[in-house]
């Protein structure tokens, strides 16, 4: 076992340890600092795969924008954790035997694949995640989609902000 | 490392999120399971872009293929931060109008 596959499963066990814990914490803020940490293993993730540039873009917009944004309104509803009204174990119990059997159902899809078969992931190398590589594509090839997401954001903003002040 | 290693990961979060998004009720975890699940299928899309360039890269080390999915990966993230800044006012806005973020309560549109 290389030093690679060790980085890989203890990323993909934080990963999955954290994102049992966001589903299970009682506490909504202990959700969010949860989630952080799934981002943060996800974007380890990126930096083994080479793609530098969305492992950065990951941290910052996600795990710094995104995150605070969740922590402000959670900090603004003051919603209280024992206030949260449970659903009913059966309810639950059926939530998690439909999800795992649709995680059962893909997983069997998938090794059903014979296109997979042998398949790897170039990790640690190739170029194609770095800034240079990305930034010429984005501006040559995908420049309407770019220019049109910045109408999208404005659209949102005005969204958010009309949503908001009624 | 295989690509069958990587789509299980993502097929394990994916399938986290929506066990979250099925078991809790407060409306702000359930988006944060959204979240997840979106996160997810940018890690599977990243690792199906180095899987093809990996191919190509034996012969051609300059080579770009594979980098429309990482394009594509942050695409999701911009209309992810547009979505979650609507998403979280309407959910602000609720918690005005009924005090809870419970999701029960959001079956007005059921009659």
């Amino acid at each position: 076992m290389n030093t690679l596959e060790i980085l890989f499963y203890a990323l993909s066990a934080f990963a999955i340890v954290s994102a049992v814990m966001v589903l299970i914490s009682k506490n909504p803020i202990h959700s969010v600092l949860w989630l952080i940490l799934v981002f943060f293993a996800i974007s380890g993730h990126y930096v083994l795969l080479n793609a530098q540039f969305l492992a950065i873009v990951n941290i910052i917009v996600y795990a710094g924008a995104i995150m605070v944004l969740f922590l402000f309104v959670i900090m603004l509803m003051n919603v209280k954790k024992d206030k949260e009204p449970q659903k009913q174990h059966l309810v639950k119990f059926i939530g998690v035997i439909a999800g795992g059997s649709f995680l059962t159902l893909l997983i069997a899809l998938v090794k059903q694949t014979s296109q997979l078969e042998g398949k790897t992931v170039l990790l640690k190398e190739g170029t194609i995640g770095l800034i240079h590589p990305l930034g010429k594509a984005l501006f040559s090839d995908y420049v309407v989609p770019f220019e049109i997401s910045s109408v999208l954001f404005l659209s949102a903003m005005v969204g958010a902000v009309i949503i908001g002040k009624k | 490392m295989p690509i069958l290693n990587y789509i299980y990961l993502c097929l394990t979060l994916f399938s986290i999120g929506v066990i979250g998004v099925l078991v809790r009720r407060n409306a702000i975890i359930v988006f944060m399971c959204i979240e997840l699940m979106l996160n997810a299928v940018n890690l599977l899309l990243v690792a199906f872009s180095k899987m093809y360039n990996g191919a190509a890269y034996l012969n051609a080390p300059s080579t770009t293929i594979g980098i429309d999915a990482q394009i594509f990966v942050f695409f999701i993230m911009v209309v992810a931060a547009a979505e979650v800044s609507v998403g979280l006012a309407i959910i602000v806005m609720m918690y005005r109008n009924t005090h809870s973020v419970d999701i029960n309560f959001l079956n007005r549109l059921k009659n």
